[in-house]
């Protein structure tokens, strides 16, 4: 069992989660994932690790709740352990050939850019971060980042923190700025969030001619390359998220097979849902 | 003695009708009588060829002895020395194909049904607790894995000679293929562990929830154990990067079985959703596909049609195991090749087929198909299961280079299962590629055997 030791709300919805898992932070580096099961019932979920403690042997997880077996999630607090816990899964992100790295967060794919965040302040070459959120109180990790990053951008959409419009208004100015500059040039973006927002990031960067990484976060199973669920269409190949990513080449990604992979269990999800629902209205049937 | 002249006895089946709308068990077993009946059944021959025919070498006639007097736990005894997973043998091994193949007495009538006596002596042993290992102690420790057929062989012969044994298994259940892979009608979960904690009382220490080659990687095995043994079995499913493959509705057999077997999503209380066919079309005819066809069934589709290049006389899988799914109402679209799958709003619709024309045999053995221009035909499908096979999981290799690989990516071992790294040694469906559970099992004992000579050596 693996005990959770810590948990705050970040936003409406989202958890962050510290765990205590000596086993999967020994050996585990940014941009890995970690896969949980809630209770003996459980479905497989998998999880990027945002931030991890190897002396104390903790991994901590953002959380937000999406469906049945995320909201099972949140239910658990401090002292309560999940049935099954592995990782790290995937493979570590590697920013080192960059120099001047753009990273762009959308929702709780800012869990995914903090610690590489983190790992390029600690590496002495700071990135540049922008954050992207429905609104102010969606916002994440800001204090964090305020002191990881280079400089911090933020954008919503309804203008209630930052500047009113998407991420990817602010990571054009960028991109447009520095192509004005022309010397110490972005040579990398890496950006995690919905589907269509690390496509509308793609499509962007792709004008500048700028090496862009996306974390994928396709349908997972096992997370250990046995069963091809993970699968995805990049440069004209197949590949699996697990084994081969999470990370690929944002401008090789085939975009509208995987958004439309991802809505698979859209309606069996719908069900569990109500099944939960139900549940939490007193537990009498 | 007097020659029994009796027929082969048939274990009692579920009606086809009843059983394609559940999950339990589609054959029997045998009853005590019948069981003796049956073994009574063999010649007792000198020579008995059908031992050669035995990828663990189980003493067949001697068990079929014990049996015969009544004396089943006798018996599994003389089968527990060659194998520790009778049940399960028993049930998924295809006896057709090797110790029945070779047995004498189908030159007079029909073999003896070894495999339903197998599993009659196994299940009758699966509540009894084997006495501790009290023997001696080596000193010595060894890693294991991966918990499937060959990791768990390998486990039982090192804990039975007094070795301390630890199995690291990725899923959260142990069993491998056992548990993800073949379905509870065809061998019941509850089974499978029964013989794991009948494994685990001989002292073996289980981790689940452990990738090797990334929660520890294979140097720190190598560092901390005298011996490892690498079971991790076969690896990604392959798909034929047809048009319309990621269409929703389009799945790998591993994926499908899972959901259903390990993460048990035929149960209304499971939390993992899978996606029900009601007109479903599996890809490929081994095993695999039988098994995927067949759960389709249960799951409710209203039809299952297995799609093959080849015809009847190739399809891979057992006789058995295409008789019990025709049996069920699945149907059989031979000598198709699959050309596109047609898809309607993102999802599957069906498939676009040609058909095809045997030649000459290449290099399988098999007759090559060969698509008949202009042949084109569709039929209707919402579910596409895609079962052709699999290519080797990367992870091991990729952490741990200096483990030599063959082209296509499984692990090369010598004649004693060794690897090209020492005391590293390694089985099963890593190595040979997607097999049978007794071959995995067979390649368990071969490096079971070389690890314990290596340890007496030290
Ligand atoms: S999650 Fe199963 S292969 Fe990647």
């Amino acid at each position: 069992m693996n005990r959770i030791v810590k948990k705050r709300v970040l936003a409406p919805n989202v958890n962050e989660y510290v765990i205590d898992a000596p086993l999967v932070v020994k050996n585990a580096r940014p941009g890995q994932f970690v896969i949980l099961r809630v209770d003996e019932e459980g479905e497989r979920i998998p999880f990027t690790i945002c931030d991890m403690d190897k002396a104390a042997g903790t991994v901590t997880l953002l959380v937000q709740e999406v469906g049945y077996s995320t909201a099972k999630l949140a239910k658990l607090v401090v002292g309560d352990g999940v049935a099954d816990f592995v990782g790290p899964l995937g493979k570590p992100t590697d920013l080192s050939a960059h120099k001047n790295i753009v990273l762009v967060g959308g929702g709780i794919g800012t869990a995914v850019i903090y610690p590489q965040a983190k790992a390029l302040f600690e590496a002495g070459r700071p990135a540049a971060v922008i954050l992207g959120a429905r609104n102010r109180e969606l916002l994440m990790y800001t204090d964090e980042f305020k002191r990881a990053a280079k400089s911090l951008y933020i954008a919503t959409d309804d203008g209630s923190a930052g500047q009113k419009g998407f991420v990817t208004d602010l990571l054009k100015e960028l991109l447009e700025a520095d192509r004005q500059r022309a010397k110490n040039g972005i040579d990398c973006v890496m950006a995690v969030g919905p589907m269509p927002m690390m496509r509308a990031v793609a499509n962007l960067t792709k004008e500048y001619g700028v090496h862009t990484v996306v974390s994928m976060n396709p349908i997972m199973v096992d997370g250990t390359g046995m069963c091809g669920g993970c699968r995805l269409s990049v440069g004209g190949k197949t590949v699996y998220a697990c084994v081969d990513g999470p990370e690929f080449d944002a401008h090789e990604v085939d975009w509208a097979d995987a958004i439309a992979r991802l809505s698979l269990y859209k309606e069996t999800e719908q069900a569990h849902r109500c099944r939960l629902t139900d549940e939490t209205a007193g537990g009498q049937k | 003695m007097a020659i029994d002249r009796s027929p082969r006895n048939r274990m009692p089946e579920q009606a086809p009708k009843l059983r394609a709308k559940n999950f339990d068990e589609v054959a029997l077993g045998f009853s005590p009588e019948q069981a003796k009946a049956e073994a009574s059944r063999c010649l007792q021959c000198k020579n008995a060829p059908c031992k050669s025919g035995c990828p663990v070498g189980v003493d067949i006639p001697e068990f079929l002895k014990a049996v015969q007097t009544g004396d089943f736990e006798g018996a599994g005894a003389v089968i527990g020395r060659a194998n520790s997973l009778p049940a399960v043998c028993g049930r998924v091994c295809p006896q057709e194909e090797q110790c029945e193949k070779l047995c004498l007495r189908g030159r007079m009538d029909k073999p003896v049904a070894i495999g339903a006596v197998e599993r009659f002596v196994g299940d009758f042993g699966l509540d009894k607790t084997p006495a501790p290992y009290d023997g001696p102690r080596t000193g010595k420790r060894a890693a294991v894995i991966g918990s499937g057929p060959s990791g768990l062989t390998v486990a039982a012969e090192l804990a039975k000679n007094g070795v301390d044994v630890t199995i690291y298994e990725a899923f959260h259940r142990a069993g491998g293929v056992l548990v993800y892979g073949i379905p509870e009608f065809r061998l019941p979960k509850s089974l499978v562990r029964a013989e794991i904690d009948k494994l685990l009382r001989l002292g073996v220490t289980l981790m689940r929830n452990v990738v090797v080659g990334k929660t520890v990687l294979l140097d720190e095995l190598t560092d901390r154990f005298d011996a490892v043994f690498i079971g991790s079995g076969a690896g990604l499913p392959m798909f034929m990067n047809l048009k319309g493959e990621s269409y929703k509705g389009v799945i790998s057999a591993n994926e499908y079985l899972t959901r259903v077997n390990l993460m048990g999503a035929y149960r209304a209380d499971s939390d993992t959703p899978v996606q029900r066919g009601r007109r479903v079309a599996v890809i490929g005819a081994g095993n695999v596909a039988m098994d995927a066809a067949r759960t389709a069934l249960r799951m409710g589709a209203d039809s299952v049609t297995v799609v093959y290049r080849r015809g009847r006389e190739e399809m891979p899988a057992r006789a058995e195991e295409i008789h019990h799914a025709e049996e069920e109402g699945v149907r059989f679209e031979l000598l198709a090749a699959p050309v596109e799958i047609l898809g309607e709003n993102g999802a599957a619709a069906g498939l676009l087929l040609r058909r095809t024309e045997l030649s000459e045999p290449d290099a399988s053995g098999r007759r090559r198909p060969v698509e008949l221009a202009g042949s084109e035909f569709t039929i209707g499908a919402d579910m596409v299961i895609v079962a052709l096979g699999t290519s080797p999981n990367p992870l091991i290799k990729d952490s741990y280079p200096a483990i030599e690989t063959t082209k296509k990516g499984t692990i090369v071992v010598d004649g004693r299962g060794m690897t090209s790294v020492d005391g590293v040694y390694a089985g099963g469906d890593a190595v040979t590629g997607a097999a049978t559970v007794i071959l995995a099992m067979g390649a368990g004992r071969k490096a079971a055997a070389a690890i314990l000579e290596r340890f007496k050596g030290q």
